[in-house]
């Protein structure tokens, strides 16, 4: 049971660290900025929520290994840890897309423009 | 014994993978700094916004992390607190870069700017 959930927070936790990789150079390469978006979102979602999943496995792990027993003893409440991590990858998946809504929508009102900067811009891009 | 670091809390002295953790938290800061870096690129104000709510996020996730990693679970609260303080921090940033400043009306404001 413990090696179950170990194995399974291990394919979470690598995972949504790659995706968070993975979006972090989206984010620093791509051209413009409504494509950048793009990146981060993908660490918002995937990476932020494939590794609180992960974390949550690892949470429960105490209950796997001692049983219930575990919850009367002293020190941290394995399901209260359980709990909060759910609670911040709730408020991470609602807060995330409000404010990237937010932002697009206040650089479309400015005009930003989609175009790709030309060569000799500051993003190395040519 | 909360406060004790990287030892076994009190009724778990089971193996926790802390490679995985570290791992993890490794891939966060590599994250973390190309958020950076693009912040202090990035050509419009909007790019700097978008990798500032990016790394406030691997934040979280970092604080998160990190309390797995060094067996201190009460982390978490600071993790959930840092996410809401990180969502008004943003549309707080937008609103000021928007308008210039915090408490003036919207109507207002986007009648002053139409002209």
């Amino acid at each position: 049971m413990v090696l179950a959930i170990d194995i399974i927070s291990w394919i979470c936790l690598i995972t949504g660290g790659f995706l968070c990789i993975v979006g972090g150079i989206g984010v620093l390469r791509f051209p413009e900025f409504y494509s950048r978006t793009h990146a981060a979102s993908i660490t918002d979602t995937m990476g932020a929520g494939l590794i609180l999943t992960g974390l949550m496995c690892q949470a429960l792990a105490p209950i796997a290994h001692h049983g219930l027993e575990v919850l009367q003893s002293e020190g941290t409440n394995p399901l209260l840890l359980f709990v909060k991590i759910g609670l911040i990858g709730v408020f991470i998946l609602l807060s995330s897309p409000t404010s990237g809504h937010a932002l697009v929508k206040a650089a479309y009102a400015m005009g930003l423009s989609a175009e790709p900067p030309k060569e000799g811009g500051q993003d190395g891009t040519s | 014994m909360i406060f004790t670091l990287a030892t076994a809390a009190a009724p778990a002295a089971i193996g926790r993978p802390t490679l995985l953790f570290a791992i993890t938290v490794v891939a966060i800061l590599i994250t973390m700094s190309l958020a950076l870096a693009r912040s202090v690129l990035g050509p419009t104000v909007f790019d700097r916004i978008l990798a500032l709510n990016m790394f406030g996020t691997k934040t979280v996730l970092l604080i998160a992390v990190g309390g797995f990693l060094f067996n201190r679970p009460d982390f978490m609260d600071l993790a959930l607190v840092y996410t809401l303080v990180n969502f008004a921090g943003t549309i707080a940033v937008l609103r000021f870069s928007r308008y210039g400043n915090l408490a003036r009306d919207d109507a207002r404001a986007q009648h002053e700017g139409a002209d």
